[in-house]
């Protein structure tokens, strides 16, 4: 039996699916600059961050509608409920690579003298964590989403790595302090899209199994994966 | 039961009530009983009085002259026949449209009116319906008749069907109505075709246990019908009918005709017993399904 | 486009005044839920949209009913003619006594006078298939159609009504007498039939309205208080009436 609300689920979940390549291409483009030494890319994150500001309204609204009128309950509920909290990460993700976009223009013209090779081993790991997280949405695959959650603590490492090295570099080059920052805030922008990612993995575990598991250390966590 | 306070009070009440369930149900039981032994006391009797008349030549013959033994009542079984169909074909229409009016129809004044009429004329006594039939119809044609005694059997009827009727179809809920009303039927289409309909089998039923009850009316039909030893087929003559046969016979000083006075009795039983049979085996009485 | 319009009407039952200068408009292949509570009026309206509210004894209503650009309350107009084009199916299943499936779904035109076998087996089961029947009664058509199950039997009236071929549907509380697999299988339908139909809905079952509705009109104490889109209605009332009702703060 098709229920009207598995209309109404399956348009949410479409709409959510397409935020999340538009997030995707962000990631991406975001760290271009500094990467490929091509600034030309950057307008295309401010125009993504445009499209998907408007799907996040969208999408708010398709939530509240179902919610009003369908009466969700059990998994389709915890699926809504996911789905609001996952539009409002990718919407603060895309925001965060619109930061490291213009600190990327910066970085391309104002390159550090330091070695930031562990910056772009991160923006490697995060740009996989994203997109571990959202294939682990789309198909609604626990394992893959507890993978984004262990990748998290790679990331803090490599970010506090980052900022070591970055204070370390200022501390004896007074007149770089404005390209060690300039790493610094990528790192930090880089950490929080982690962050995110790892709330819509913890989201899609809790909409499939209905376990909540934030705020868990990993021993706790893995405790519970054997349960 | 010591930590509640009531224990005694309710074993006590619970006595009680168990002992007036008891004496209750044995009172039910005992009606029922009696009710039950009286028809089977009638039917016994009646069998037993019958029995040794109640044979092939009392359904084929016609009565033969005093003094000589044997005969039957085909005259009388012919006369019942005739009269009880054609009164039916008056009085089954008649009184199924009446109650069709007062269900379907019958508001206000007008309405109230015919409904209390029927009451009345149904628990007016046979014998002075047999006595208006007379006036009306037997004294002016200066005789007695077969058509006369129909008239009267009708009369009888019309009133028990047209409440029949009326109540059967009041039992069909209103929204059946609507359901009619709604599909674009006009009103005379939604009563007939859906209201009246639905409800045929149980109004049949109602007009067989009538026409059972009038086959063995006497009173009326001795104003109207009066009798005939012969048989004969024409509306406009005296005919016999099994009822005023009976009658006849029973009061007779002969023997074999008190005889065959009970023979009649037990047809008469047999035939009612029939009607009733039929009908609650082929028009199952159920409104099943109006609700 | 809107197939039904209703501009000032009124209703009585005797003295007293069910319905209160209701305007309203229906657009057509769409779901229209009324809501409100008991006693205001949604009943009596829809009633008023077939002209079936006048055959209560001392019933009464006024103003315009336009139908297809039709007012069906002007002197002439023929009521029976009318209930043709609006379909009704009504609160208990009341599919006709003592006729079979069958004989129930055709009833509307074979009363009318179609009386050819071919052309009457072919509506009964284009109505029947509409009315998502087809599959559980094809065979049994000839059974009695008060031997069908509670759900079966209102989607029979379903058919029967479908039969008839009328552009608009009225439902009065189509639901409430059905368990809650029968209610799903009658609000899935009522959304599969918004295709074919324009359906006018009552409902005591607000979430049924949410779910089943593309719009919804709240009624209160005989008047119209709120008509909009139903996710409006549900997420946004405008009036304060209609945002207590719904929310359960009386009702």
């Amino acid at each position: 039996m098709q229920r009207t609300l598995d209309i109404g689920l399956n348009d949410l979940k479409e709409q959510l699916i397409t935020m999340a390549g538009y997030l995707e291409l962000a990631v991406v483009y975001c760290t271009q600059a500094w990467k490929n030494q091509d600034a030309s890319i950057a307008s295309s994150v401010y125009q993504i961050e445009d499209k998907v500001n408007r799907a996040h309204l969208e999408v708010d609204a398709t939530c509240l509608k179902l919610l009003a009128t369908q009466q969700p309950l059990a998994f389709d509920l915890r699926f809504i409920l996911s789905v609001i909290k996952t539009n409002t990460d990718i919407e603060r993700m895309v925001d965060q690579t619109v930061n490291i976009t213009r600190n990327s223009e910066y970085y391309l013209k104002h390159p550090p003298f330091f070695d930031t090779s562990d910056l772009s081993l991160m923006s490697d790991h995060v740009r996989q964590m994203v997109k571990n997280a959202i294939d682990a949405f789309v198909k609604s695959d626990v394992n893959l989403a507890r993978g984004v959650l262990e990748a998290d603590d790679k990331v803090d490492r490599l970010k506090d790595k980052v900022f070591k090295d970055a204070l370390a570099w200022m501390k004896g080059h007074s007149e770089d302090i404005e390209q060690g920052l300039n790493v610094i805030l990528i790192a930090r922008n880089l950490e929080r899209i982690g962050d995110h990612s790892t709330n819509i993995a913890e989201d899609v575990i809790f909409s499939i199994s209905g376990k909540d598991i934030r705020h868990k250390s990993l021993g706790q966590r893995f405790q519970e994966n054997k349960k | 039961m010591s930590l509640n306070p009531l224990g005694d009070f309710t074993r006590l009440h619970y006595k009680r009530r168990k002992a007036t369930n008891i004496l209750f149900c044995s009172l039910m039981v005992v009606s029922t009983l009696i009710v039950v032994l009286a028809l089977g006391a009638v039917f016994g009797y009646v069998l037993y009085k019958g029995l040794p008349a109640f044979n092939w030549p009392f359904f084929t013959s016609l009565p033969k002259p005093v003094g000589e033994v044997g005969g039957g009542m085909l005259n009388a079984i012919v006369g019942s026949l005739i009269m009880v169909s054609l009164g039916g074909l008056i009085g089954v229409p008649w009184g199924i449209l009446t109650g069709v009016y007062l269900s379907e129809y019958g508001r206000g004044k007008f309405a109230s009116t015919v409904r209390f009429s029927a009451n009345m004329l149904s628990s007016v006594p046979s014998i002075i319906l047999g006595l208006f039939v007379y006036v009306i119809l037997v004294k002016p044609m200066h005789r007695f008749s077969a058509l006369s005694g129909s008239l009267t059997l009708a009369i009888i009827m019309i009133p028990t069907i047209a409440r029949i009727t009326e109540e059967l179809l009041k039992l069909v809920p209103n929204h059946i109505r609507e359901a009619g009303l709604a599909l674009g039927l006009p009103r005379w289409k939604v009563t007939l075709r859906i209201v009246l309909r639905g409800s045929f089998s149980a109004i049949i039923t109602g007009v067989m246990l009538a026409v059972a009850r009038v086959s063995g009316e006497t009173a009326p039909l001795l104003f109207t019908a009066l009798n005939n030893q012969f048989l004969q087929f024409r509306l406009d003559q005296p005919i016999s009918s099994l009822p005023v046969q009976i009658y006849t016979y029973a009061i007779s000083p002969f023997d074999d005709w008190n005889r065959q006075a009970w023979a009649g009795a037990y047809a008469l039983i047999v035939f009612v017993f029939l009607i009733n049979l039929i009908t609650r085996v082929i028009f199952k009485p159920t409104v099943k399904g109006l609700n | 486009m809107s197939i039904l319009k209703v501009n000032n009407l009124n209703a009585w039952f005797g003295e007293h005044r069910a319905l209160n200068n209701i305007k309203l408009s229906f657009d057509s292949n769409k779901v229209t839920a009324l809501i409100g509570p008991s006693g205001c009026g949604k009943s009596t309206f829809i009633r008023c949209l077939n002209r079936l509210h006048e055959e209560t004894p001392g019933a009464s209503a006024s103003g315009q009913v336009i139908l297809q650009g039709e007012n069906i309350y002007v002197a002439g107009v023929d009521p029976v003619r009318i209930r043709r084009k609006v379909g009704m199916v009504f609160q208990k299943p009341n599919p006709f006594p003592a006729l079979s499936v069958f004989d129930n779904v055709v009833a509307g035109l074979r009363l009318a006078g179609i009386g050819r076998k071919s052309i009457l087996r072919d509506v009964a089961e284009k109505s029947l298939k509409l009315a998502a029947l087809w599959d559980e009664v094809k065979d049994k058509l000839n059974q009695p159609g008060t031997s069908l199950s509670g759900g079966q039997q209102q989607r029979l009236c379903i058919a029967r009504a479908l039969a008839v071929e009328p552009p608009v549907l009225l439902m009065d509380e189509p639901t409430s007498a059905l368990d809650p697999i029968s209610t799903a299988k009658i609000e899935e339908l009522v959304l599969s039939l918004k295709k074919e139909i324009t359906i006018i809905i009552v409902t005591h079952n607000m979430q049924q309205a949410a779910r089943v509705s593309d719009k919804t009109a709240f009624f209160l104490l005989g008047e119209l208080i709120e008509f909009g889109d139903t996710s409006q209605i549900f997420t946004v009332p405008k009036e304060k009436k209609t945002e207590e009702y719904i929310t359960g703060k009386f009702g």
